[in-house]
């Protein structure tokens, strides 16, 4: 317990005076999930509806597909990426091994899946009849799935939530791409691995308070926006 | 606000973000893969800055256990490397991985367990202490993750003639920090770096029991990656910071290191032929 009053104590101090260790690790943290989610988004939203509202050949196959990549262990991934960007493998040209770039690539990984099937999962959720109507009266494809996503936006918006709490915490594939360089790759949860081992727990645990606050308020304003859009 | 209207202005903070977090000066980089026991302990950060500062070169550290780190220099993702696992690094240079090789510096490695010491073994020669502890069946955490602690241990293993397994031998596959909370929780045996040991000392309920002797020798190497690996430039780079390791002012640096925390040095700059 001891430990624990400390470190509040200690994350507070940090927070406070506005540590530049700390402000950069966090600033990196959101930077590269915040565009690994973007991206995420930007995948994971058309696919999702697409496959909850179409049907063609091999759809089946491809809903597997993305719950098993719901499912996928980070670590992996992040193994995949390495071997793909190491001089050795067929991305070197890039030269984005333990680069941020690296770990954003890893991260869309690991969260596209996420909101591809949650989305699928909330235009699924909406009546199927609504589309079959919309195109009736004269709406495109285009048209309908839109009307669709918007009424299905609170299951989107937590495909969104689901691939950011997917990424933001993860730890294994972004050490194993990023390489935790100071100044460079380290994020949130990989200081918080390093502070550990090097028996700074209170280093880390104020570096674990600081991960849960700001979760906490992403998800607080997601869901007021959330809120706002359904007024 | 519409929601596509917030996900762009998202979009566009956040890639701003980014960009300022990767924008890349155009001072020259190297890519140093280490240990994570040398990297710890804080010593890096000591020798590096001077370099920087001296040679505008940016060394990226990468500390991983030095199993991995060798495979990053097999790979050519980092320029120069920083170990403890000799008998892995001579392979290394002898399958053609590196093309200089140099000892830096070392410590001991030292037996740690429980203050009780059940198997009575405090102040033996470190081969008879790991009988002792085998043939008592003591519980004893063994790193089991390939890095240069872990070599050692299953070296002095093999000295013992003892093929240790059993209940009483744990193999963790963790780093030396969690193992060393890990034995000190099951009041068991570990070999561990001085480095770590006195960075959880206070964290952990364990005794030095064992550190004398050349079997507990932990020598640090710097090794270039042959340029067959990276490329001629990055290895001219390397060649400037292994130079510089190896300096007086660099060894200066690793003799004074950890005086004033733990009140003693944590390493010993070897001798420079």
């Amino acid at each position: 317990m001891e430990i624990l009053g400390e470190s509040l104590s200690q994350a507070w101090g940090l927070i406070l005076h506005f540590d530049p260790y700390l402000g950069q690790v966090v600033g990196l943290s959101l930077a590269v999930s915040g565009l690994a989610l973007v991206v995420s988004t930007a995948l994971g939203v058309p696919l999702g509806s697409f496959l909850g509202l179409y049907h063609f050949p091999g759809r089946r196959l491809s809903i597997a597909l993305i719950y098993t990549g719901m499912g996928f262990p980070p670590i992996v991934v992040g193994l995949f990426v390495y071997l793909l960007l190491s001089r050795a493998g067929p991305l070197t040209f890039l030269s984005w091994l333990f680069t941020p770039q690296a770990m954003v690539i890893a991260q869309v990984l690991i969260a596209s899946p996420l909101v591809t099937g949650f989305t699928m999962a909330a235009v699924k959720g909406v009546s199927p009849r609504l589309h079959d109507q919309l195109v009736s009266l004269g709406a495109t494809r285009w048209q309908a799935t839109w009307a669709i996503l918007k009424e299905a936006r609170l299951g989107v918006l937590v495909a969104i939530v689901a691939g950011l709490g997917g990424i933001i915490s993860e730890v294994g594939a972004v050490m194993l791409v990023g390489g935790n360089i100071e100044g460079s790759t380290r994020v949130l949860t990989t200081a918080i691995l390093l502070e550990t081992r090097r028996g700074a727990f209170d280093v880390a645990l104020a570096l674990g308070l600081i991960l849960l606050a700001l979760t906490f308020l992403i998800n607080v304003a997601l869901l007021r926006l959330q809120g706002r859009t359904l007024d | 606000m519409s929601p596509a209207s917030v996900t762009f202005r998202l979009a566009l903070l956040l890639s701003l973000l980014l960009v300022t977090a990767c924008a890349t000066t155009p001072t020259p980089t190297l890519t140093l893969g280490t240990t994570t026991s040398a990297y710890d302990s804080g010593i890096l950060n000591q020798l590096l800055s001077p370099f920087e500062r001296t040679y505008n070169i940016k060394v990226k550290v990468v500390a991983v256990g030095s199993g991995q780190a060798l495979e990053l220099g097999r790979r050519g993702d980092v320029d120069i490397l920083l170990v403890h696992s000799p008998e892995d690094e001579e392979k290394f240079m002898a399958q053609g991985y590196g093309r200089w090789r140099q000892s830096l510096m070392y410590n001991q490695f030292i037996l740690v367990g429980p203050p009780s010491d059940p198997a009575q073994v405090r102040e033996l020669e470190i081969r008879e202490a790991m009988i002792r502890i085998a043939n008592l069946k003591a519980s004893f955490v063994s790193r089991g993750d390939g890095s240069g602690t872990h070599n050692k241990e299953r070296k002095l293993w093999t000295k013992t003639g003892i093929k240790p397994q059993g209940e009483w031998y744990l193999e963790v596959g963790q780093g030396m920090g969690e193992t060393l909370t890990l034995a000190s929780e099951k009041g068991a045996y570990t070999l561990s770096d001085r480095g770590t040991f006195l960075a959880f000392r206070d964290k952990v309920n364990l005794s030095i029991l064992v550190d004398k002797g050349a079997d507990l020798l932990n020598i640090y190497s710097v090794i270039i990656v042959s340029p067959a690996y990276t490329s001629p430039q990055r290895s001219a780079l390397a060649q400037k910071l292994a130079d510089y390791l190896i300096s007086p002012p660099a060894r200066a640096i690793i003799s004074r290191f950890g005086q004033e925390q733990y009140g003693e040095p944590l390493f010993t700059p070897m001798e420079q032929r």
